[in-house]
């Protein structure tokens, strides 16, 4: 059972990571110059994603780790409680 | 009632509210003193994280360096928010559980062993310290400018502060006025930001303002910063200048030295439970994001402003703010082609880039230096990036209440983390060094007792650096995260999520990354200091980016020494398994 949820709590990581490593170092960094070739508004995009979006986007990921957690740790304690049942 | 008044008013209010709250929270046991008995509202806990994160430096400091950085300081941008991000995901939740008191505890434990306690240890209390010079800094600079005493009666006053309610209440007095303190610098710093962004585009909300049209024109703001950014042979602000592996490494090194910073990763141990610690570090985000995306609109309203009011403006019809700041020392102006007006562009205006002024004024009435002009270009103005937020105000000529509150903003920024700082290293010394390695027979009464001392003498020693500050804290800023990143977070990481990893790894891996990170830092910006540039660096990495590399050298060492040694004891997989599961 606990080995079933480290695994689930790995994969929710690897794949909010990859986001957080797409949008800061990608977009606002690697990518950016090709970016700035687009605007929205004033702001050229790689210029936005550096200063403003990947800002925004890092507030989001905590707050969806938090509910997929949450999710996780429910799911996880009445499988438990199944358990004990028996 | 004047600036000054307002500004003496602000301050004492905000100071009353702080002691006010200290006496109604103090502390009762090491359970209080250090992890304020695990009683937090994660909420609550957010803010006090947010304002223990949020220092002199990301206050006064940060939109000024982004200012003359434009796009290239997108890396503090970045670096200090995606940090939370590692945080949240990768340690919080998990040292919550583990449910100790301090960072060490974590390590020593971990690491079953007292050595691996005590390399944390020293790492822990050089970057604290390190960071609680700037803040005594920024109070006297705060100080000197606004309420006009004396810059070492102004960190003596600060400290007394500081010394009350943490010494105090410890780890709970901090948290409650930390909440306090939170919501006077946001408010400080919103309200200016709110004003410049009307004043310049028109736009209430700055994060979308920096992005619209200048008012009564169709020019973007940033095209028009970009166009004369370049006319007066700067980058232009929406462009880097510096290499794209040098970014990406400051902002690596940056993120993974915020997360294993000793002071913040200490705010999660105060929540009850541990999906609190994770919602909490949440909320952290969110309260650090308003003001992190306020800064860079600031930095690029300070910049066009500072331009537009000093360009080909005669000195003695400059503004009253440049004056004043230039009689702090933090402006001068030297006359090059002695034309009387100022002059501003690219490069260094005076030979040896800072500064000594001397006795007398010039032809103008501006202050005399003693330096030669730099004649390799015409700039005229010598300008200390830290002034940008607080002379911001001034700059766009807003009300002098507005004034006042950014000056208790700046000191409730530099307050409420110098306090979270003294309180880890107190309990570094009271808990690591001494309960728990040189004297454990001590009862809960007297480590309390020595952790007051110990809080105690930690500001005494933080007040000695405001009143004498070292020459070199601004390079030191980098051994900081630097060394947080390449010691701290990878002991933490890798104790959570490789359980294989035993107690030879581990001393061997930080040792390595301390060295190589201190060592190449030590040697860039103390040694061969004339060799600091580009083409010298290891893969063109600056001394800022190289806890990065560190991190890395720190992990590859400690897995490979570990595969060495035989397996931790049964009792650290149960602990590892148990911190596992919330």
């Amino acid at each position: 059972m606990h080995k079933d949820y480290w695994r689930a709590n790995l994969k929710i990581l690897m794949i909010l990571l990859s986001i957080w490593f797409l949008v800061s170092f990608g977009f606002g960094i690697i990518f950016s110059d090709f970016l700035d070739q687009y605007q929205i508004g004033g702001f050229k995009l790689g210029f936005w994603f550096a200063q403003q979006g990947s800002i925004y986007l890092f507030v989001v990921l905590i707050f969806i780790y938090v509910y997929l957690m949450n999710k996780l740790d429910k799911k996880y304690k009445d499988n438990n409680d199944e358990e004990n049942k028996y | 009632m004047d600036t000054q008044s307002l500004t003496y008013l602000f301050v004492s209010l905000s100071f009353a509210l702080y002691i006010g709250i200290a006496i109604w929270s103090r502390a009762q046991s090491t359970n209080d003193f250090y992890i304020a008995g695990k009683g937090v509202n994660p909420v609550a806990n957010g803010m006090a994280t947010a304002a223990d994160w949020m220092s002199a430096a990301s206050f006064i400091s940060m939109a000024g360096l982004i200012a003359f950085l434009g796009k290239d300081g997108s890396v503090y941008l970045m670096g200090w928010t995606g940090g939370y991000v590692l945080l949240a995901l990768l340690l919080a939740p998990y040292l919550r559980k583990f449910g100790q008191y301090t960072v060490p505890d974590f390590i020593g434990t971990r690491y079953y062993s007292n050595a691996a306690r005590l390399v944390a240890v020293i790492c822990l209390i050089f970057v604290s310290f390190t960071y609680v010079a700037g803040q005594m800094r920024g109070v006297g600079i705060v100080f000197s400018r606004f309420l006009e005493v004396d810059i070492n009666l102004g960190v003596a006053i600060g400290m007394c502060i500081v010394f009350f309610y943490a010494v105090l209440g410890g780890m709970k007095g901090i948290t409650y006025t930390q909440v306090a303190q939170y919501c006077v610098l946001i408010f400080a710093y919103l309200v200016p930001a709110i004003f410049i962004s009307i004043l310049v585009t028109g736009n209430p909300v700055p994060q979308l303002g920096f992005g619209d049209t200048l008012i009564d024109s169709s020019t973007y703001l940033l095209d028009k910063l970009d166009q004369v950014t370049t006319d007066l042979g700067f980058n232009a602000y929406t462009e880097n200048s510096k290499s794209k592996i040098d970014i990406f490494c400051i902002t690596a090194a940056l993120m993974f030295g915020t997360a294993g910073l000793p002071h913040v990763i200490v705010r999660f141990f105060t929540v009850p439970k541990v999906s609190d610690a994770r919602k909490s570090a949440g909320y952290a985000l969110v309260f650090i994001a308003i003001l992190y995306s306020t800064a860079p609109a600031v930095s690029a309203f300070a910049r066009i402003n500072f331009i537009d009011s000093v360009q080909n403006v005669e000195y003695q019809s400059s503004p009253e703010w440049f004056q004043n700041w230039e009689d702090i020392g933090l402006i001068a102006w030297k006359d090059k082609n002695e034309d009387g007006l100022i002059q501003y562009s690219a490069g260094n205006a005076l030979e040896g880039t800072k500064p000594k002024f001397v006795e007398g004024e010039g032809n103008h009435g501006e202050r005399l230096v003693s330096n030669d002009a730099n004649q390799a270009n015409n700039n005229e103005v010598y300008i200390d990036r830290d002034i940008m937020v607080l002379a911001n105000p001034e700059i766009a000529q807003l009300p002098g209440w507005v004034i006042a509150l950014v000056a208790a903003g700046a000191l409730a920024a530099a307050l409420s983390t110098a306090a979270g700082l003294l309180l880890v290293i107190s309990a570094s010394v009271s808990h690591d060094l001494l309960k728990k390695t040189f004297m454990p027979n001590i009862t809960d009464k007297e480590e309390l007792l020595y952790a007051r001392c110990s809080a105690a003498v930690a500001i005494l020693v933080a007040g000695l650096f405001g009143i004498y500050p070292p020459g070199f804290v601004a390079q030191v800023v980098a051994f900081a995260f630097g060394l947080a990143a390449s010691t701290i977070f990878p002991a933490l990481f890798l104790g959570i999520f490789y359980k294989r990893l035993n107690m030879q790894g581990a001393i061997a891996g930080m040792l390595s990354g301390l060295i190589f990170t201190s060592s190449y830092i030590i040697y860039f910006k103390f040694i061969n200091i004339e060799i600091n540039y580009a083409q010298y660096w290891f893969l063109g990495i600056s001394p800022e980016g190289i806890g990065f590399i560190g991190m890395m050298i720190n992990i590859v060492i400690a897995l490979a020494v570990s595969s060495f040694y035989s397996k931790p004891p049964e009792h650290v997989y149960e602990i590892v398994d148990n911190i596992r599961t919330p």
